[in-house]
């Protein structure tokens, strides 16, 4: 208990990222068309994404000797960009041919 | 100075992704939400690789970093570009899984370099571990499952060793935060190995028909994994971006069940298809009535209204095009024509819309499912392209079918019906459809594709 306490005190302000996030989220989605369904779970998609960040920072900080942090790093970095730039360009294609003709 | 570069390169990346994911959701401003979300993400990898500091060390390896983030560009470019509109969920599912496996990764190699933290960041590096190896396996049996590499797979005691399995990731989980000794550095292969094992049986049994539930379901896991690695870094725009998607991803699953009518548990534990033995529709000796092209040409023709309800066969088929040229042969005879869409034809909801907007059909013709049903009333003929369980009348009136209480298109309120279809085979679902026995209703054998490029041919001449 005094360790959640101490956890909720020093972290305070990603909680309430966190708590205001999931409010933000729901609101944000709510009324979407139907037909919009694909492209935003694509979309979503390609922003969960944002994990690669974290992806660079493991790799960017792994020692030189470090050989599995290196060679994991480098796969989760290729995984993760393969993530937003997949789900990004896939998502437009999508978006493409709504687009209003002529 | 480079820290608050770096803040600030964040800052406007959460920004971009909360005003992409409200654009993305108006089909005018879709689009610019896609590409505003992609710069944004731009922006924060390029600031994480410039100005990143941890204790005072920039980012090293700078050379292999971008060579990771060249191949990922490359490969991810090509394939995305690569793919068919048909393929799209399969595709989707692919990325995802991606994601996933770099969440457990971070995992993996945070724990291989401080073994030894506290509970609390134990705990951290575990969930994001558990999560983003579950969201990879099951994203990965949820891409061959709607590739048709991996068939289903359920059985009654599927359900109870999933829960068990379930309960066992959690306790071997909540032992390692009490005493970490018990196993020792080996509980992170543990808790993979139970993880990925999940990942893969959780999928396995939900049937194909619920694979886009399923897969947006595991779109905010990996959100959620994602958001597990900001409170690691200390990082607000994976925790922003990640707890965004987590929720928006739940938000979406659920709007996806409520267009099937159906809860998300039943989705998960409730398997599709399979038995349905008890369902009254199976009377056999019914016959179905048959029609010709020519007959059907001259139907069409004189009718004032004909509605098209496109369905995943015609995907596959690829005859989005010739359904086009259909719709334009019988306007210029003076026939008002409209499209009528289930949320869920094709394999995703908004699919099919998707493949209509590829073969240029304009955004108005396409009626969603609850302004179609009224106006079937006033429409001389309906054309069935490929669909089946989307005009499925059992949902309305056999309680006992699997399908039962899914709003459906109601084209047996119209005065004709035409069902194109290749073969009396069930749909993807895998149950009966008494609308093909239906006193309204006529079948036309055939391939989708080469039966309206002739049925074109014939309302040409008719």
């Amino acid at each position: 208990m005094d360790a959640l306490a101490s956890f909720f005190l020093e972290n305070q302000h990603m909680v309430y990222i966190v708590v205001l996030s999931i409010f933000l989220g729901i609101e944000v989605i709510s009324n979407v068309p139907a037909i919009l369904h694909t492209p935003l779970m694509s979309g979503a998609n390609a922003i969960h994404g944002v994990v690669i960040i974290g992806a660079i920072i493991v790799m960017g900080h792994a020692s030189s000797d470090d050989y599995l942090a290196l060679v994991l790093g480098f796969f989760a970095v290729v995984l993760g960009t393969l993530n937003v730039v997949g789900g990004f360009v896939v998502t437009n294609r999508m978006l493409e041919m709504f687009k209003k003709k002529k | 100075m480079s820290s608050f570069l770096l803040e600030l390169s964040y800052l406007i990346g959460s920004i971009t992704f909360v005003i992409g994911l409200k654009k993305l959701s108006h089909p005018e401003s879709a689009r610019q939400g896609n590409l505003l979300a992609a710069a944004g993400m731009g922006l924060a990898i390029l600031g994480t690789i410039l100005f990143h500091e941890h204790n005072g060390e920039r980012i090293g390896n700078i050379g292999w970093i971008v060579l990771a983030v060249g191949i990922g560009t490359v490969v991810g470019w090509m394939a995305a570009m690569r793919v068919k509109m048909t393929a799209m969920p399969q595709m989707v599912s692919l990325f995802n899984g991606m994601g996933g496996a770099c969440a457990a990764i971070i995992s993996i190699v945070e724990y291989h370099s401080h073994p030894d933290g506290d509970a609390l960041y134990l705990l951290v590096v575990f969930l994001g571990l558990i999560i983003g190896s579950v969201s990879f396996s099951g994203s990965m049996v949820a891409f061959g499952k709607l590739d048709e590499k991996i068939k289903d797979f359920s059985a009654k005691w599927l359900t109870v060793f999933n829960l068990a399995l379930l309960a066992v990731i959690f306790i071997v989980l909540a032992t390692a935060m009490v005493s970490p000794e018990t196993f020792g550095p080996s509980v992170l292969w543990i808790l993979l190995s139970l993880s990925l094992l999940y990942g893969v049986l959780f999928v396995m049994p939900i049937g194909g028909a619920d694979m886009p539930v399923v897969i947006s379901l595991l779109n905010s896991f990996t959100g959620m994994a994602a958001a597990f690695g900001g409170f690691l870094y200390h990082n607000q725009v994976m925790l922003t971006g990640g707890i965004l998607v987590g929720s928006a991803g739940t938000i979406l699953t659920v709007l996806m069940c409520t267009a099937m009518n159906r809860s998300l548990l039943n989705v998960i534990i409730g398997s599709f298809g399979g038995g349905g033995g008890t369902s009254a529709a199976t009377k056999g000796d019914q016959t179905v009535k048959e029609i010709n092209l020519t007959d059907t040409a001259i139907l069409c023709s004189y009718a004032s209204k004909v509605c098209i309800v496109p369905g995943y066969g015609l995907a596959v088929a690829q005859a989005q095009h010739i359904c086009h040229d259909l719709e334009k042969q019988l306007e210029a005879k003076g026939v008002e024509v409209y499209y009528a869409i289930h949320p869920v034809a094709g394999r995703m909801p908004g699919h099919m819309n998707v493949l209509l907007a590829e073969a240029d059909v304009p955004y108005p013709k396409l009626v969603e499912m609850e302004d179609a049903n009224g106006m079937m009333n006033s429409t001389d003929v309906v054309i069935v392209v490929g669909a089946n369980d989307v005009v499925n009348p059992s949902a309305k009136d056999d309680p006992g079918s699997p399908i039962f209480g899914m709003p459906v298109i109601e084209v047996w309120d119209a005065k004709n019906i035409i069902v194109m279809k290749r073969s009396m085979r069930s749909g993807y679902a895998g149950i009966e459809n008494p609308l093909f026995f239906h006193a309204k209703t006529k079948m036309l054998f055939g391939d989708a594709k080469e039966t309206l490029q002739k049925l074109v041919a014939e309302v040409k001449m008719a």
